[in-house]
């Protein structure tokens, strides 16, 4: 660690983790409830373990990102952070509102927490990702934009780098974006059409810019190859992903009564939001092929190879699967919609939230630029049993989505929802114990960090 | 990547294509906005149905079911499902009305949510709306 205030960058790491193992608890949940439909109910219903599962991924990711804001941008912009405290009252600030609104969600009913937050005075509640109480998201905001101040702050009086500036410009799009969230007209149409300015321009927009910076940092520091190459392939895929990836929210204006030109555009760019995802895979190999040094974190390198090719695979490959408009006319809103999600998030986020832990744990926690072998030897296996698992998940979910939309959609005489969903519970059964293999793939991976203990490397 | 080809290259390919991309998104946004009006059947919005989508979203509806084929894919298309239920809005409320607290043994079963019938009727209504929003004949059948 060069600079002692990257150092608030820990409890994020930390609490970013935490929440990962209860957002994977409660989609086991979901997976039960898929299969046994009386799972928990009526305690936790389905809509309940949901929202906590999706709403505790953003958050978990939410923290990864910002901690690795804080670890990243005083070592590219050498120089502290403008503000250690700011950014631990922040962390506070955050997971209390965060944990506040998980507990809101379970103790009472969903509407009695909108009576009581006061969704009447502005009402942005219940839609799909958005389900934060309007008070919480009125802290998200504020807590976005100070740290949007603390960062910016160091960047600005700093050294300024490609990577910290392109970091820079994903957050502050994340956080600019997200204000559509307070937008929630009565015409369904409108608000469907402006909800998606939130979730496909974060996921398949600044959120990349995200990922590619936070990857592009920590494939300088593991392969010593040169900035100003990484620099180069920075600028390309982000340049790719913004022109593909804006256009391309048109994929989600098919079905929702905007107007049928968007099937072109749509079809047409998302078809394309592919390649990104491809060439950050090609990237990623080229600079550790190209490597001029070997870094002792052998884990960290898995991770972020990992992380190219499972976001191409889920986001790339899986998206275009169903990408376009006469394809998606069938498979829209089915089980292949939730096989992507599932892959394509696990591939592009989670990942590269863990490989950016996994570069920055060891310098954290010992002052040493990577854990000892039986630590990064588990850390690895963690890496492949949760990566297999979900492409299980993934291959089952899709499973399940083909039968769907046949059964439902295609066939000579279509069969009620509730009819075919029994009709594919086998493949949700194989969901359900492909989930459980990833539970234990994450306890391995949380193992993995007591395991780094006294005995780390050296400096090299 | 070739020596050829610059880093400021690489910038200003980022600079110019996000700049030209999201100008054409705007663009094109506003046209929809335009054309909306003919499509989102925003004359059939009274405050029933706004009070409908109120309950919709304060219930947390999306959280099973899909609507226009977003959502959660746990529970049935709603969309549709004033067609599918045969164009009464008294089957969408007495169906609702009629879910069991406990649930269904070993099956999946909608929550009970103790809706007044001002909300029942509202919820109907919104959902009435939204079977006429045009989707460009989507979903595929009545099946949703």
């Amino acid at each position: 660690m060069q600079y002692s205030s990257q150092a608030v960058a820990k409890p994020y790491f930390i609490a970013a983790i935490g929440l990962f193992v209860g957002q994977i608890l409660f989609g086991l949940i979901l997976g039960a409830q898929y299969v046994i439909g009386d799972f928990l109910f009526p305690e936790i219903p389905f809509n309940v373990a949901r929202m906590v599962h999706t709403n505790l991924l953003i958050v978990w990711l939410l923290f990864g990102f910002m901690g690795a804001a804080y670890y990243l941008v005083p070592e590219e912009a050498e120089r502290e952070l403008y503000s250690p405290k700011l950014a631990i009252a922040l962390f506070w600030i955050f997971l209390v509102a965060g944990a506040l609104t998980i507990v809101g969600y379970l103790a009472v009913p969903y509407a009695t927490l909108a009576a009581v937050t006061g969704n009447d005075l502005l009402p942005t509640m219940g839609r799909e990702f958005l389900e934060q109480p309007t008070i919480t998201k009125i802290g998200i905001v504020v807590v976005a934009l100070a740290f949007l101040f603390n960062i910016g702050m160091t960047i600005i009086s700093g050294r300024k780098t490609v990577v910290n500036i392109v970091l820079l410009t994903g957050l502050t799009g994340l956080a600019v974006l997200f204000l559509f969230a307070f937008y929630n007209p009565v015409n369904l149409v409108l608000d469907k059409m402006f909800w998606w300015w939130v979730v496909h321009l974060w996921v398949e927009g600044v959120w990349e810019l995200i990922m590619a910076a936070i990857l592009a940092f920590v494939l300088i520091r593991l392969t010593g190859v040169d900035r100003e190459v990484i620099e180069k392939w920075l600028y390309v895929i982000i340049a790719m992903a913004l022109i593909t990836g804006i256009i391309g929210t048109g994929h989600h204006y098919y079905w929702i009564g905007t107007p049928e030109y968007w099937q072109w555009w749509g079809s047409i760019f998302s078809a394309l939001e592919p390649i990104p995802f491809f060439m950050m895979t090609v990237f990623a190999f080229n600079v550790v092929n190209r490597r001029r040094k070997e870094h002792p974190n052998k884990a960290a390198t898995l991770w972020a190879l990992g992380c190219a090719v499972m976001a191409f695979l889920g986001a790339g490959v899986w998206g275009f699967l169903h990408t376009l408009a006469p394809v998606n006319f069938y498979t829209h809103g089915s089980q292949i919609t939730a096989a992507h999600g599932h892959m394509a998030f696990y591939g592009a986020y989670v990942l590269v939230v863990i490989t950016m832990i996994s570069y920055a744990w060891p310098h954290l926690q010992h002052n040493a630029p990577a854990a000892n072998g039986r630590a990064q030897l588990l850390e690895m296996w963690s890496f492949w049993l949760m990566t297999i698992s979900m492409v299980f998940i993934t291959l089952f979910l899709t499973g399940a989505g083909i039968l769907q939309v046949y059964l439902q959609r295609v066939s000579d005489t279509p069969l009620p929802f509730m009819v075919v969903q029994d009709k594919i519970a086998l493949f949700y059964w194989m969901r359900l114990y492909a989930g459980l293999a990833f539970f234990i793939g994450l306890c391995l991976y949380v193992y993995s960090f007591f395991a780094k203990g006294k005995e780390s490397l050296a400096s090299s | 990547m070739s020596e050829t080809f610059t880093k400021s290259m690489a910038r200003n390919i980022y600079l110019g294509g996000s700049v030209f991309f999201i100008l054409l998104f705007l663009a094109l946004s506003f046209d929809t906005l335009g054309a909306l009006p003919k499509r989102d059947n925003r004359h059939n919005i009274t405050p029933q149905v706004a009070l409908g989508k109120k309950v919709w979203e304060e219930n947390n509806c999306l959280g099973c079911h899909t609507l226009l084929g977003e959502g959660a894919y746990f529970a049935p298309e709603l969309g549709n499902v004033y067609t599918r239920f045969g164009g009464s809005k008294e089957a969408i409320m007495g169906f609702i009305a009629s879910r069991p607290v406990d649930g269904i043994p070993g099956r999946r079963s909608m929550p009970q949510f103790n809706l007044s019938n001002e909300e029942l009727e509202a919820v109907a209504e919104f959902l009435k709306y939204t079977s006429e929003i045009n989707t460009a004949n989507w979903p595929p059948n009545i099946q949703g």
